[in-house]
């Protein structure tokens, strides 16, 4: 990689023909894909006929996808909107998944094979209720048809078509609806339900037409809590709110029967909280408590029997008709490492069909979900497969006591990701499994050589491709010359964290963390952030990289906190403390200990700020910089952003000498009626800015105004909140403000008349972007604001130089009242936009490119120079030499700029971007439901050969020169001989 | 075979109106995507295969999917105007403004974004195909030629090979004068540099 000499004619070359893309065959060279689709929700089984198994799975992500069932691989996939909530999915014909979304108000048909849509239709009703669906055999006019009740409204829709076949309206206000009932080979469905919480309503409908046949309804003496539990096609069970009592409700004909049974006769003590839990399992229901959970059976006519009752962690599977007459249903219970799957036939508790044991990975948490499928073995018994869902949101099937398959579905939902160096490449360790020797070495470069030479047989492109896919070099578990190996540590919504690896993006560690575990004093744990803690360079070596997980047990901002510091290099969670205070703002300061331990300040709700790490040594370091820590807080709700410094020790608690109260030094108050704050952005703080000044045309010098505490506001007007179409473009505005976060002063207002959000925003050097949408126009729109140093434009004058009467040593500081002055200009862009980055290099010196994330889930590299309010419609001869594009209305969209070329990034949420070793590039990873990783390199990788680079060519043509000048050497040599024989 | 039965399909249904009104403030919003049959065949959506295709509603606030002759709906939206936007991999669809009318609400009211081009009918076509890949050149002895290497080999043979017969051309008088002078200076002769050169 480090032939520099050939390095400049290479440049030189290559840069004639401006390629910034991918070729085909270089897919997968230096970038990765993985798709997810997040935490399992409901899994139906395709297993019937011949061909490829399959699962269909609807997760809590809204996504609608079917899996291999042999290898857990994705068939396909479709994510619906982000209000498109999937209530319910079943296959019906064998040839379709049926889902029902948006609270029960669209249905729609997907062909099973290719996940194409056959059809969609619209249901509406009277008004919001539970939404139940239900596949039956039953045949309407021909057609095979649905029974989906929704919004108050029970229909009939046919399976081929998707046409609503009869409705039938449940207008009646306090009636709640909770089941939907075919008893088997009838033609009249039951709708049962609650009407006021204490009355119990039953519906018995003719299937064929929708008639109403008998309708009766008996009340109860007390409320009824939560679900019903079907016992059997006739029968529901159902607990009242105080937890007292169970009653089991047969129907027969519509003839209402019920029985209660105090809970006090079946158990010692009394149950509390209680939730029946939803299952189908005929004579069984189960109710959960918060220590237990407690099987009980029904006998005859409404006779009550307690089976078990566990008080491990159990979840049961619904029943699972395994032949005719006969259920089945699985159970999963944890016991120290393991878990035992057991399946049971649904008329005896006693006798298990299978009962199995499986070693699973503590970092896995607990079972949260099971679904079962049969299969007939060789010799004609009941085998059984799982399909488990685990606390960490991954998705296992378990076939015959093993692991068949697991997806790391938790990677779906990642909350923040940071990066860690791996470890430096130590002497007496061996890394890489195999090291290529020196004949392998030249028999790729032949094969690559007759690659380039287009002479390579289809099986030597194959070994090509392999070679280059599978290099070792990439996926090395150590730290590399260009810092493209690194480790990208991700906390996800299931409080686990992921080590990837830069190289092949697998999984190095992963830890479920002890600190966002559900515990007794922490209910709702979620993770926050995670900043890198510890990252050793030069006098900890020894040390390994660690990070900071910050969390807090509850939704509010002002719940206690909880953070956890995690080696990077082991997934090891070697400590974790609960906090006493809450955690509303995460500030890492820009100074280390003598373990490089960076300083944190977290800042809780009361604007207190606590000082991490609690040593003396930190209180020391902190102490001297005491006076330069500022902050702020943006308060979205009300407009008001707010400036802080630190005033002195807490004043409260004397023993904690970590604490310091604030005292507010400037507050902006926009005014609520007009305003309202939608998005903020700040530069990143490990940005490297190579040079204040900027070298414009004729010679003449511009000064950025650079500065680390720029803070970008944008307001929208109160009523344009809201989606595009709701206001007209009178109503509605746009303000941009520029701030100062550490005086408070407001360096630019801007306000775009007919304008409105979503914006997204990015904030880097003197510049920042948004993205909107303009109303008038009614396209979105690209702006641009720099903001440049009006003080330091005296210093072009050479004497004053010469006399030393210049600022150019002056420090930039807040403290100075800068004078700035600020350039803009507007661009329309023709897609929505999800994310946006900006392009990040070790020294700033490589021009920057914008990272569009686009509705489409496509990742778009926008050169920065499109985005210079320079720009104008006849750009002078100086201004073209300097690289100023002509001024156009839009801009251009490249497809071979997406740097996700022909992949989506589905669901994409952001993207990040990290600097390598080599200026030229940046690692770009962009999450969602999928990933993606790749190398970019916004100005060519200028400093390095590429990957395709030929050495052979460069051998060969080596050779050639060596020979001619051998045969020139004869050559001349015969003639000198010649000449002087003459 | 979906594209044929869609081409018929679309001539029944154009006169009927694409908006229909279904309670009195929330609208329908039906329309086609067409991709013609010369596109597609090289892209990545094969012909009639529209499963990954989205249709997105206001910046993705609803999704929708295409069925297999192209149709698509939007259900419940409210009056308004409105952006709908295609997500296609290999296409470059426009944005296009839907009008929902309150008043009339058999009006039909879109234009593209990009162009300002009204349409009498939500059928919405890709303005491009997008290629995402570079093209790699065919191997020609030009692009061999034209390498870094290729230009340094060239180079030498030209000095190699060219120069003498320069030098030959050369009147056999002035040739000498000039050999003698270049002796006479000390500037060594290629075969003088090289070792076996040294000798004579």
């Amino acid at each position: 990689m480090a032939i520099m000499s050939f390095i400049f004619v290479f440049f030189f070359f290559s840069s004639l023909q401006p390629i910034l893309s991918l070729y085909e065959d270089q897919v997968g060279l230096m970038d990765w894909h993985q798709q997810y689709i997040g935490k399992v929700k409901q899994a139906v089984f395709h297993t019937h006929k011949t061909g490829r198994k399959r699962v269909v799975a609807s997760t809590e992500q809204n996504i609608i996808a079917t899996l291999d069932l042999r290898s857990g691989e994705i068939f396909w996939r479709h994510v619906l909107g982000p209000n498109d909530v999937v209530d319910g999915i079943d296959i019906a014909l064998g040839k379709y998944v049926i889902t029902l979304s948006s609270g029960g108000s669209i249905l729609r048909a997907w062909n099973l094979p290719d996940g194409q849509m056959v059809w969609e239709s619209s249901l509406h009703g009277p008004k919001h209720s539970k939404s139940l669906l239900l596949t039956t055999n039953l045949i309407i006019e021909k057609d095979n048809s649905l029974i989906v009740f929704s919004n108050g409204r029970l229909n009939a829709v046919s399976c081929i078509d998707g046409e609503v076949l009869w409705k039938k309206d449940f207008e009646e206000e306090s009636l709640e609806v909770q089941q939907v009932i075919q008893p088997p080979g009838s033609d009249f469905i039951y709708v049962v339900g609650f009407a006021a919480s204490s009355q119990f309503e039953t519906y018995k409908i003719n299937a064929k037409n929708g008639e109403l046949l008998k309708h009766e309804s008996t009340a109860f003496s007390g409320r009824f809590s939560g679900e019903v539990s079907l016992v059997s096609s006739e029968t529901v069970a159902a607990l009242d709110s105080t937890g007292s009592i169970l009653l089991t409700i047969s129907f027969h004909n519509g003839k209402i029967s019920s029985q209660q049974t105090p809970v006090s006769n079946l158990l010692e003590d009394s149950l509390g909280l209680a939730v029946i839990i939803h299952s189908s399992v005929t004579g069984i229901f189960a109710i959960k408590t918060d220590a237990a959970t407690i099987f009980i059976r029904v006998i005859g006519e409404g006779k009550l029997e307690v089976v078990e009752k566990t008080n491990h962690e159990t979840v049961v599977s619904d029943a699972l008709t395994i032949s005719e007459g006969q259920q089945a249903f699985a159970l999963v219970q944890h016991a120290g490492s393991n878990i035992h799957l057991t399946v049971k036939p649904a008329h005896d508790w006693d006798s298990n069909l299978l009962k199995e044991s499986i070693k699973m990975d503590q970092q896995r948490g607990f079972v949260h979900k099971v679904f079962i499928n049969n299969y007939i073995r060789t010799d004609r018994s009941h085998g059984f497969r799982a399909l488990i869902v685990m606390e960490d949101h991954s998705l296992l099937l378990l076939q015959q006591g093993a692991i068949v398959w697991s997806r790391e579905d938790g990677l779906a939902s990642i909350i923040d990701v940071t990066t860690s160096e791996l470890p430096v490449e130590k002497a007496g360790v061996s890394v890489a499994k195999v090291e290529l020797n020196l004949f392998e070495w030249l028999k790729g470069h032949v094969l690559k050589l007759k690659g380039t030479l287009m002479l390579a047989t289809p099986e030597d492109i194959a070994a090509i491709q392999y070679m280059r896919l599978k290099s070792s070099e990439k996926s090395k578990m150590t730290r590399d010359h260009n810092g493209f190996r690194k480790l990208l540590i991700a906390l996800t919504r299931a409080g686990k964290l992921f080590a990837l690896h830069t190289g092949d993006g697998r999984i190095v560690w992963s830890h479920l963390l002890q600190s966002l575990h559900k515990s007794e004093s922490c209910r709702q744990p979620i993770g926050l952030n995670l900043h890198q803690w510890q990252v050793p360079h030069h006098h900890a070596l020894d040390e390994n990289p660690s990070v900071l997980v910050v969390g807090r047990c509850g939704p509010s901002s002002d719940a206690l906190g909880v953070l956890s510091l995690v080696d990077s290099y082991t997934g090891k969670e070697f400590s974790s403390l609960r906090l006493v205070h809450s955690v509303a703002q995460v500030i890492p300061l820009p100074y280390t200990d003598s373990t490089e331990q960076r300083l944190h300040l977290l800042i809780d709700a009361d604007k207190h700020a606590h000082l991490y790490p609690k040593t003396p040594e930190a209180i020391d370091i902190f102490q001297s910089e005491f006076s330069n820590v500022y902050w702020y807080s943006v308060d979205d709700d009300n407009g008001i952003i707010k400036g802080y410094a630190l005033k002195t020790k807490c004043s409260g608690n004397v023993a904690d000498e970590f604490c310091f109260d604030s005292r507010e030094l400037w507050s902006i108050v926009l005014p609520s009626e007009s305003e309202k704050i939608i998005t903020t952005a700040t530069r990143k703080l490990n940005e490297a800015v190579h040079t204040q000044a900027k070298l414009i045309a004729d010679q003449d010098v511009m000064y950025k105004y650079i500065s680390s505490n720029l803070l970008f506001v944008a307001t929208v007007a109160p009523k344009a909140s809201g989606e595009i179409g709701s206001v007209t473009p009178e109503e509605s505005w746009l303000v941009v403000y520029l701030i100062d976060t550490v005086t408070g002063r407001v360096l630019h207002r801007m306000t775009h008349h007919g304008s409105q959000g979503p914006v997204q925003a990015v904030l880097s050097e003197n510049w920042v972007v948004y993205h909107y949408f303009n109303l008038r126009a009614h396209r979105y729109e690209m702006s641009v604001i720099e903001i440049y140093d009006q003080s330091r434009a005296d210093n072009k004058d050479v004497w004053k130089l010469v006399v030393g009467n210049h600022n150019l040593t002056s420090p930039v500081s807040s403290y100075s009242r800068a004078e700035v002055i600020t350039k803009s200009q507007s661009y329309f862009f023709t897609h929505s936009l999800k994310a946006i980055a900006v392009t990040l290099t070790v020294k700033g010196i490589t021009s920057k490119q914008l990272l569009i994330g686009t509705i489409g889930d496509q990742v778009l590299a926008l050169d920065k120079r499109f985005l210079d309010p320079r720009r104008s419609v006849n750009p002078t001869q100086a201004e073209r030499e300097e690289g100023i594009i002509p001024l156009t209305d839009s801009l251009p969209i490249i497809p071979q700029s997406y740097i996700t070329h022909s992949l989506r990034v589905e669901g994409l949420q952001s993207i990040i971007t990290v600097a390598a070793k080599l200026e030229s590039t940046t690692l770009v990873f962009a999450h969602g439901l999928d990933l993606f990783f790749t190398h970019y390199a916004p100005s060519r990788t200028y400093d390095s050969l590429t990957e395709d680079f030929s050495y052979a060519l460069l051998l060969i043509t080596i050779v050639a020169l060596v020979a001619a000048i051998f045969v020139t050497w004869i050559l001349s040599q015969r003639k000198e001989l010649q000449d002087r024989w003459r | 075979m979906a594209a044929v039965t869609p081409l018929l399909l679309l001539l029944l249904l154009s006169s009927a109106p694409s908006f229909s009104s279904e309670s009195r403030n929330a609208y329908n919003i039906n329309g086609r995507v067409k991709i013609p049959q010369g596109l597609g065949t090289k892209g990545y959506a094969l012909p009639g295969r529209m499963s990954n295709v989205k249709v997105l509603l206001n910046g993705g606030q609803n999704i929708t999917f295409l069925r297999p002759d192209g149709y698509f709906s939007f259900h419940n939206i409210p009056a308004g105007t409105h952006l709908i936007e295609v997500s296609a991999i290999g296409y470059f669809f426009s944005p296009v403004r839907v009008d929902v009318s309150a008043r009339n609400p058999g009006k039909v009211q879109a234009a593209l974004t990009e162009n300002r081009k009204g349409l009498s009918e939500l059928v919405l076509e890709p303005l491009r195909e997008e290629q995402y890949y570079e093209i790699r050149e065919p191997f020609s002895i030009m692009s061999l030629l034209k390498s870094p290497m290729g230009l340094m080999v060239g180079f030498m043979l030209a000095v190699a090979f060219l120069m003498p017969k320069l030098v030959e051309n050369m009147d056999p008088e002035e040739m000498r004068r000039a050999q003698e002078e270049m002796r006479s200076q000390g500037v060594p002769s290629l075969s003088s540099l090289l070792p076996g050169g040294a000798m004579n």
